[in-house]
């Protein structure tokens, strides 16, 4: 069981330039494979949610091309092999 | 200005200016005669940096700042070579524990503790809480006695937030610290952080039905003077306070100055009756009054006031100071500085006698803070 993140510009050098992180977890959601993410790349996790868990209210977070606010949010299915997108929203001024 | 921040050369004596900005921050260096300035920046170009100071005790140089990524969040770094290098980006060192329930949302306040203890620090956050370390800043710890408060279900974010922007330290007893925050006012702790009782009795809350509850203000900015222990001015959402015993009690000193409604206030670095503020019209409109830009300045520790305006505009000036935006520097005569939404910094080397641009086209800002390099 795989599933790869993809992490916008800004998270890069928190995880070591890398622009894609994949995972040999078994992971059924989004939260699990936060949970993943978090083990090995914290600082990285740290940056999407905040300390009481929550999706920070300007981070998008996509499986495939679906965003997770409106399948699910942390408890939206990952499927085999799927990308989790990480993108900043376009909100600010 | 340089393209890329590379950090300020500077030396003994040079004054230094840290402004954050709603976009990054800039550095800036006069030479002690404080008549001309060179800049540096943006750092953490498209962050927001409501916090910054310099650590000058024990022989450091450590510059402090608190961006916060409006995507990724609050942190804080240090650099030990003005600007020159920070601390590393992957570090997010001030948090909430999870069980707390909280997450900090930005970092209002960086003091650094009395010289007796040059390894402690505190910071003001948001949602409204004190943290401490006592390692110079590597870790840090929300104390308890403040952070478990049984007040803290019923304090409610003013404006910008349930922000602690004013940390005030007793001196020479160190059981003995304020804070005061919007919205809440004033506490204070005798003994060392373990317990907390509000400190506002005399300052009023002109949104609430009950204008003088226990707490409640929307306390904007506390100043003090070393020098004077006991004494403590007080800018109010409506309304200027003297107190003469710790805070126990407050007395208006709206003596003369065009609205007691401002954010910003800051304190002389020698003479303890002297304050400086920039009123606002009213929260309805937060521009300066009759759009001339002044700043108002007490020597009488807040029996009369006299406007300062020479250097400033006089008319179509509709400017906004914001709480932390204003400071003086230890040098003398005392450096006056401040920053406005509009993105202008301006100067005064002579005790705010007269006033200089010292830049404009800035992003908005809302922190400046001025030091002389040790």
């Amino acid at each position: 069981m795989s599933v790869t993140f993809v992490l916008p510009g800004q998270l890069r050098p928190l995880a070591g330039g890398r622009s894609t992180v994949a995972l040999e977890r078994d992971v059924s959601s989004v939260a699990e494979a936060l949970d993943a993410l978090r083990a090995d790349y914290p600082h990285v996790y740290d940056r999407i949610l905040n300390e009481r868990r929550e999706l920070r209210p300007h981070v998008n977070v996509f499986v495939g091309m679906d965003d997770i606010r409106w399948s699910g949010g942390l408890g939206a299915p990952v499927p085999e092999g799927s990308e989790v997108v990480i993108l900043p929203s376009v909100s600010g001024g | 200005m340089p393209d890329s921040p590379t950090g300020l050369r500077a030396g003994e004596g040079d004054v230094v200016l840290m402004v954050g900005t709603m976009k990054g921050a800039f550095l800036f260096r006069s030479p002690g005669a404080r008549d001309s300035w060179e800049a540096d920046g943006p750092h953490f170009p498209g962050e927001e940096v409501f916090a910054a100071a310099l650590d000058q005790r024990n022989g450091r140089r450590a510059l402090w700042m608190a961006p916060t990524n409006p995507h990724f969040g609050a942190t804080l770094r240090r650099s030990d070579d003005l600007g020159a290098s920070w601390s590393a980006q992957e570090e997010r060192p001030v948090k909430f524990p999870e069980e707390s329930g909280l997450s900090v949302e930005r970092i209002w306040q960086i003091r650094p503790s009395r010289e007796s203890e040059p390894d402690r620090l505190f910071l003001g956050v948001e949602p409204t809480c004190l943290f401490e370390s006592d390692d110079g800043g590597d870790t840090w710890v929300p104390t308890p006695g403040f952070l478990e408060h049984e007040h803290r279900e019923r304090w409610t974010p003013g404006g910008g937030g349930l922000c602690m922007h004013t940390i005030v330290l007793h001196p020479t007893e160190p059981e003995r610290m304020l804070v005061a925050f919007s919205t809440g006012g004033v506490y204070g702790t005798d003994d060392g952080g373990a317990s907390w009782s509000p400190r506002n009795s005399g300052v009023r809350a002109e949104f609430l039905p009950d204008k003088h509850p226990e707490f409640g203000q929307c306390v904007h900015k506390v100043v003090h003077h070393p020098d004077r222990p006991e004494r403590l001015f007080l800018q109010n959402h409506w309304g200027l306070y003297r107190s003469d015993d710790w805070a126990e009690t407050w007395q208006d000193i709206a003596n003369g100055v065009p609205s007691d409604f401002g954010f910003a206030m800051a304190m002389h670095p020698t003479d303890p009756d002297t304050v400086y503020i920039v009123p606002l019209e009213s929260d309805g409109f937060r521009c300066t009054p009759e759009a001339k830009l002044r700043v108002y300045r007490t020597r009488d520790a807040g029996a009369s006031w006299e406007a300062l305006t020479e250097g400033l505009p006089q008319e179509s000036a509709y400017e906004t100071v914001l709480r932390d935006a204003l400071d003086t520097d230890a040098a003398g005569p005392a450096g006056v500085y401040f920053g406005t939404r509009s993105g202008r910094v301006y100067a005064s080397r002579d005790d705010g006698d007269s006033w200089a641009l010292v830049a404009e086209g800035l992003p908005p800002v809302v922190c400046v803070k001025a030091a002389v390099l040790a």
